[in-house]
């Protein structure tokens, strides 16, 4: 008798101990931030890095009210040393969330070894339309915008003020090619010049003089960090700005860009989907908060950072720290029940931001130093181009 | 394609071009007199860049800050050289590969110690930001006509030492016949450390002069060293004379590569194919070049050694 009740006691406690097993709550969230913390596009990364650590400061150190450890570690822009540090985050620090990647043929590269290991991506920037429409992956979320988003809303506003013959400019990646394709969509007139140059150089000095040569009205380059601060500088230098005017994407026309480039800038048109002086009480108290922190404006990649730490905020709230339960958690991320600093925020079916968009344009503000200023909506809850091709597959 | 585009990219792979030669007029001497392979000579380059950076930022003044950086980069390309590369001359070119490389590698870990991984960007003084109108129509960058200046004043003012100056005899029996110099009296290993010191001279001018136009950044020497290296093998190893010939070759035919390759596919097969192979094919001209030239000339264009 005494022997039977143990033994069912025993068979008792394996079948509680099994249901809870994989439910149970984390003791703390891990988040391996990998971003581009050298060469050219070292400012993105570091913008990326402050805006995540701002938000974490704000929840007092934690993310869904766990104690948060914030790897950092710098991808050098490079393909194959991401892969590989990614790899040492995955299985060696088992991290709970991957984020902080800047450039597309970067996430590329890593975003498969963290869907193979069933981590959660959030990406603060890199949007490439292989991951918004076929390979879509309900591990992926895209807190930033597709990488076409920001180039169609430019295309929209060219075509729209009536620009008859125009320049495109762009990096030889992923990215580069998505922002012409993007821009297209929406541009309908003359292309007089389209370059995909290399995406580390920065002299323009041959691509500006067959710009000259080309006779457009109209620039549009996608020219990211450093490189579209040589860009503009020489384009100013080499008297271009008399003839034609330039348009640039958020990522060339930021504050990182503004304070290496300085006066030339003015009057520069750009398109994003956040700016500094939208009105709503989260942005206002990031914007006022970063400036006392680092002492200087931030810029779109920093906002992408604040929001990608506010996002796992939520979801993680929202399974009540059981990271395990890959299911739910993905549940809670796909509702994204965070304040934006942008204002309004929803996820697509492919995990990407449906979202307006504005256009913005280097002025003085009054205390007269140089900064963007945000003069219309482009596109009201604009969703990509390739959601259509996504088939969301189940965990 | 008209006038202005060919006179514009003429004028750009000139600058383009002289700058190179900066870079491999040092590479070449050292090649040809010690025969001693220097991986480390674009670390001078960007050594030089980073001092001109600095001092320009703490006098204000873009020229203050151009000579204080020169004389720092020689400083520190003499102390290099005293110290550790005087070592690996009687060692085959192997032992000075591995040898000039670890002292790349640790050039850049200490430049990123010191001013860090991000790149300075540097502004040209504000007086030549702007463009000056060469004729009616056609303006081109200030800056960019400083640099084609500079570059011509140096290269000048090298032609004058090494063909009317004792220490430019030296330098060029060196390089002809090291064994036969040292017999006829010439103080090789002084000689040497002085050429040194030039070599770190002109890497510093090139670094300091390309800042504003490029980045100052950790790892910028290695891409150009590449292109300096291409330069003294097409205009033959030592010889001051190919370096220059060789520089504007590869200045103007990578700038006009980048332009007329496109423009070509553009024209033939579709701008598909132009935006993907475009930009691969101009990529690869120069080293078609080096190719062509070493068919025709195995020892390059002018070689010092006969």
């Amino acid at each position: 008798m005494k022997r039977y009740s143990l033994q069912h006691s025993l068979v008792a406690l394996s079948i509680g101990a099994l249901m809870a097993g994989g439910a149970y709550a984390a003791d703390q969230v891990k988040v391996g931030l990998l971003s581009t913390l050298s060469g050219p596009g070292a400012g993105l990364g570091v913008d990326i890095r402050d805006g995540f650590n701002l938000a974490v400061k704000h929840m007092n150190g934690k993310i869904g009210n766990l104690p948060a450890e914030v790897v950092v570690v710098d991808d050098q822009q490079n393909p194959e040393v991401a892969k590989q540090t990614a790899e040492r985050l995955l299985k060696r620090d088992k991290v709970d969330f991957m984020t902080g990647t800047v450039f597309s043929n970067v996430m590329l590269a890593v975003g498969q070894p963290a869907f193979q290991n069933k981590t959660f991506f959030i990406s603060p920037n890199a949007g490439p339309s292989q991951y918004a429409g076929a390979q879509c992956n309900p591990y992926f979320f895209n807190v930033s915008q597709q990488n076409d988003a920001l180039h169609e809303a430019a295309g929209k506003t060219m075509q729209d003020k009536g620009f008859k013959r125009v320049a495109l400019i762009a990096p030889n990646y992923p990215a580069g090619k998505d922002s012409i394709a993007g821009f297209k969509r929406f541009y309908k007139g003359e292309i007089g010049m389209e370059t995909y140059t290399a995406l580390n150089q920065l002299d323009y000095g041959a691509e500006l003089s067959k710009m000259r040569a080309a006779n457009v009205d109209g620039v549009y380059i996608f020219l990211p960090g450093g490189l579209g601060v040589n860009f503009i500088k020489q384009f100013v230098g080499a008297g271009l700005s008399k003839d034609m005017t330039l348009y640039a994407p958020g990522f060339s026309a930021d504050e990182d860009v503004i304070r290496a480039v300085g006066e030339s800038m003015l009057g520069t048109f750009n398109t994003s989907q956040w700016a500094h002086d939208l009105d709503n009480a989260a942005n206002k108290k990031f914007v006022a908060d970063f400036q006392k922190e680092f002492g200087r404006m931030p810029s779109l990649y920093a906002s992408h950072g604040y929001d990608a730490a506010k996002l796992m905020d939520a979801a993680v709230r929202d399974v009540k720290g059981k990271l395990d339960d890959k299911a739910a958690l993905r549940k809670a991320l796909e509702a994204a029940k965070f304040e934006s600093v942008r204002g309004a925020f929803k996820f697509n079916t492919n995990h990407f931001p449906v979202q307006d968009y504005y256009l913005r344009v280097v002025t003085k503000d009054a205390q007269g130093k140089l900064t963007n200023r945000t003069v219309g909506t482009v596109f009201k809850n604009h969703q990509d181009a390739y959601a259509k091709d996504c088939k969301m597959q189940n965990l | 394609m008209n006038a202005i585009l060919i006179l514009e990219q003429s004028l750009n792979g000139l600058q383009f071009g002289l700058m190179l030669f900066l870079l491999a007029a040092g590479l070449t001497l050292v090649f040809g007199i010690m025969d001693m392979i220097n991986l480390a000579h674009g670390s001078l380059y960007m050594i030089g860049a980073y001092m001109v950076a600095t001092f320009s930022q703490a006098t204000g003044s873009f020229w203050l800050g151009l000579g204080l950086g020169v004389l720092a980069t020689v400083v520190v390309g003499v102390l290099l050289e005293c110290t550790i590369l005087r070592r690996l001359y009687h060692r085959d070119h192997l032992s000075q590969v591995m040898g000039t490389f670890a002292i790349l590698l640790m050039s850049n870990e200490v430049v990123r110690i010191i001013w860090g991984a991000q790149p300075l960007m540097l502004n040209p003084p504000a007086a030549l930001a702007g463009p000056v109108e060469l004729m009616s129509g056609f303006s081109y960058p200030a800056y960019r006509l400083l640099i084609i200046g500079v570059g011509l004043l140096v290269a000048l003012l090298l032609w004058l030492l090494v063909t009317r100056t004792r220490f430019g005899m030296q330098v060029r029996a060196g390089a002809a016949n090291r064994e036969m110099a040292t017999a006829m009296g010439a103080n090789v290993r002084r000689l040497f450390t002085l050429v040194f010191a030039l070599g770190a001279a002109l890497c510093a001018v090139a670094g300091g002069m390309l800042g504003p136009l490029l980045a100052v950044q950790v790892g910028m020497g290695e891409s150009i060293l590449i292109l300096a290296f291409v330069v003294i093998v097409i205009g033959g190893i030592g010889s001051i004379r190919g370096a220059l010939l060789g520089a504007l070759l590869v200045g103007v035919v990578d700038t006009a590569g980048r332009t007329l390759v496109p423009l070509l596919f553009e024209k033939t097969m579709g701008p598909d194919v132009a935006a993907n192979a475009g930009p691969a094919v101009a990529s690869i001209l120069i080293y078609v070049l080096m190719a062509a030239v070493l068919f025709y000339k195995p020892q390059g264009l002018f070689p010092a050694h006969d």
